[in-house]
């Protein structure tokens, strides 16, 4: 009889103080780490986790609490073995997991993010379906943008005042894709400017946009046959320094009095003392920046302000160039498949919570980004 | 030849690029750390470019007198003692470089963003004149936000500092994500436009 209630005892003890881990070599990564999973803890204060490479005795690498089941270990090569045992640690008592082992593989493809590339295969295609549209002679219809109808009026005003203009493409680099819609909309603004004979003034923060901008410009005057009304040191650089350049460019607008203002690109904190010192010397100013927190400040400063995707969108709009046309289309497209997925994804969530119908959380997981 | 070179090579590191985002591997860590360090090292180059026409524009203000040439001959002193100073002492803790950007460029920074509170209080006074329906509202609606972060809000009524916040997180909210979803499909749109060279204003715009 007192064997069998010890045989029981340790049995339930075996139960309760079982510990056992499972080594994987963490996915989607570099091959420079390897996840240490709980699969069955114990009733346990703390967890102490050993780490043995070949050739090497075990060494403590860190500490789990009680209610923690897995351990990310980030100091490993790529491509040698590690073997693991966490211990867990009650008062005096210590219980020993198994031991398991693993190598960190790298890998090639990032398989938590399939959905961007679903996501993004599918935006593609609605894009590249209505350029083809378009260049087989489509007309398509994009709704009027008031910002980008007021350039024409904007160039017109500075030429009958005989000012410049004065177009500042940001404080952004040539990286930032708020940087190249400014510049091609440089670019559709330098030839009506050359058209006018207008002068027009772009100071630049980044030596690579300077670069770029010098060459939209000249290019654009070339287009439209004033190679000779081109002037070069109406595109210039003043410095990387953001307040610098900021004062700069205020003085420009303080001593030159530019009767139309261009603010396009990326913009933070100068955004409002650019706009306001704008604003206070009469000048007509338009602009627009991806940059959301900037946006309050432009609207409020400025005439017109292009809010976002508006900002993207102006190439094509002053182009009207079919095929670009075409792009703002699909973009739509996009938008209302985004539209589609947040009313069909709120609804999922809802139901999820019943639990019949829990397997729904399983397909809002998909849309999560990583 | 001057316009298919640049244009192939967009499309080639465009789509490098894009694979580049999808693969954790080590190879492809490499190759975009090596970008990265192309272009740190191009911008080195267009740096000169740069130097030359902060320069010539404003020796240009300096022999025609145009107005407030002398701020010209400040920016070209400048330009010339920083640089001998660097060149000749190095940006060592106690070099004298450091000494003008600690003393001279950062309180200069920081006046000019310290103008910002000024300027926000005029743009708000523009904003909130109760024109319109839609100026009235924002004028409302930044009141209570505005009452709601500071204490006085919760002595007036304890309501002030929850509406503030639903006012935050929800409809400010909903319109900062909807123009957000409209930036990035407006980003993906243009890099695609680039890289397949539908969109070539960086170019100078011949299509």
């Amino acid at each position: 009889m007192r064997r069998k209630i010890l045989l029981f005892n340790l049995f339930i003890f075996s139960l309760i103080f079982s510990l056992e881990i499972e080594v994987l070599d963490t996915p989607n990564d570099a091959g420079n780490s390897l996840t240490i999973l709980i699969k069955k803890p114990a009733a346990v204060d703390y967890y102490e986790v050993y780490r043995k490479e070949e050739g090497k005795e075990f060494s403590l690498i860190g500490k789990l609490t009680k209610e923690e089941r897995s351990f990310l270990d980030d100091k490993v090569m790529r491509g040698k073995l590690y073997t693991y045992q966490i211990v867990g640690v009650r008062d005096t008592f210590k219980i020993f997991s198994n031991i398991s082992s693993a190598i960190a593989k790298a890998q090639f493809f990032n398989t938590a993010r399939i959905n961007v590339l679903v996501g993004i295969i599918i935006f593609s295609f609605f894009i590249l379906y209505f350029i083809k549209k378009a260049r087989k002679g489509e007309r398509l219809f994009i709704r009027r943008i008031s910002g980008l109808d007021a350039v024409e009026e904007a160039v017109g005003r500075a030429t009958e005042m005989g000012k410049p203009i004065l177009f500042v493409p940001g404080i952004g680099s040539v990286a930032d894709i708020a940087t190249i819609a400014a510049l091609n909309i440089l670019g559709e603004v330098a030839k009506k400017t050359a058209e006018y004979e207008t002068t027009l003034l772009v100071p630049n923060r980044d030596v690579l946009v300077y670069t770029v901008a010098y060459e939209v410009v000249k290019e654009a005057y070339s287009n439209v046959g004033r190679p000779d009304a081109f002037k070069e040191g109406n595109i210039f650089y003043i410095t990387d320094s953001q307040f610098a350049f900021t004062a700069a460019v205020d003085g420009i607008m303080v001593r030159e009095k530019p009767a139309t203002n261009f603010f396009l690109g990326t913009f933070y904190a100068e955004s409002l003392i650019l706009a306001e010192t704008g604003a206070a010397t009469g000048a007509i100013q338009i602009a627009g920046t991806d940059m959301v927190p900037q946006l309050p400040f432009f609207i409020v400063a400025c005439d017109y302000t292009l809010i976002g995707e508006e900002l993207y969108a102006a190439s094509a709009y002053l182009s009207r160039e079919p095929l670009l046309l075409g792009s703002l289309k699909g973009q739509d497209y996009g938008k209302l498949i985004i539209l589609l997925i947040l009313l069909i994804g709120s609804l999922l969530l809802l139901l999820s919570y019943l639990p019949s119908f829990s397997f729904f959380s399983k397909i809002i997981e998909f849309f999560n980004v990583s | 030849m001057q316009r298919s070179l640049p244009l192939g090579l967009c499309f080639i590191m465009g789509i490098l690029m894009i694979l580049q985002f999808f693969s954790p591997h080590p190879i492809s860590q490499q190759f975009f750390d090596t970008i990265i360090k192309w272009i740190r090292i191009i911008s080195a180059f267009a740096l000169v470019l740069g130097v030359r026409s902060i320069s010539l524009r404003h020796i240009e203000t300096v022999k025609r007198r145009k107005s407030g040439y002398i701020y010209s001959i400040f920016t070209l002193l400048a330009l010339v003692v920083t640089a001998v100073l660097g060149l000749v002492f190095g940006i060592g803790p106690k070099a004298p470089i450091r000494t003008i950007f600690n003393n001279i460029l950062v309180p200069l920074g920081a006046t000019m963003f310290s103008i910002l509170a000024f300027y926000m209080a005029s743009a708000a006074y523009r904003a909130f004149r109760a024109r319109t329906i839609e100026a009235t509202l924002l004028l409302i609606a930044a009141f209570i936000v505005m009452l709601g972060m500071v204490p006085i809000g919760n002595w007036i009524s304890p309501h002030f500092p929850s509406i503030a916040e639903w006012l935050l997180s929800v409809p400010n909210m909903a319109a900062k994500r909807g123009i957000l979803f409209g930036v990035a499909l407006g980003v993906i749109a243009t890099s695609l436009k680039i890289i397949l060279g539908i969109e070539r204003g960086w170019l100078g715009g011949r299509r």
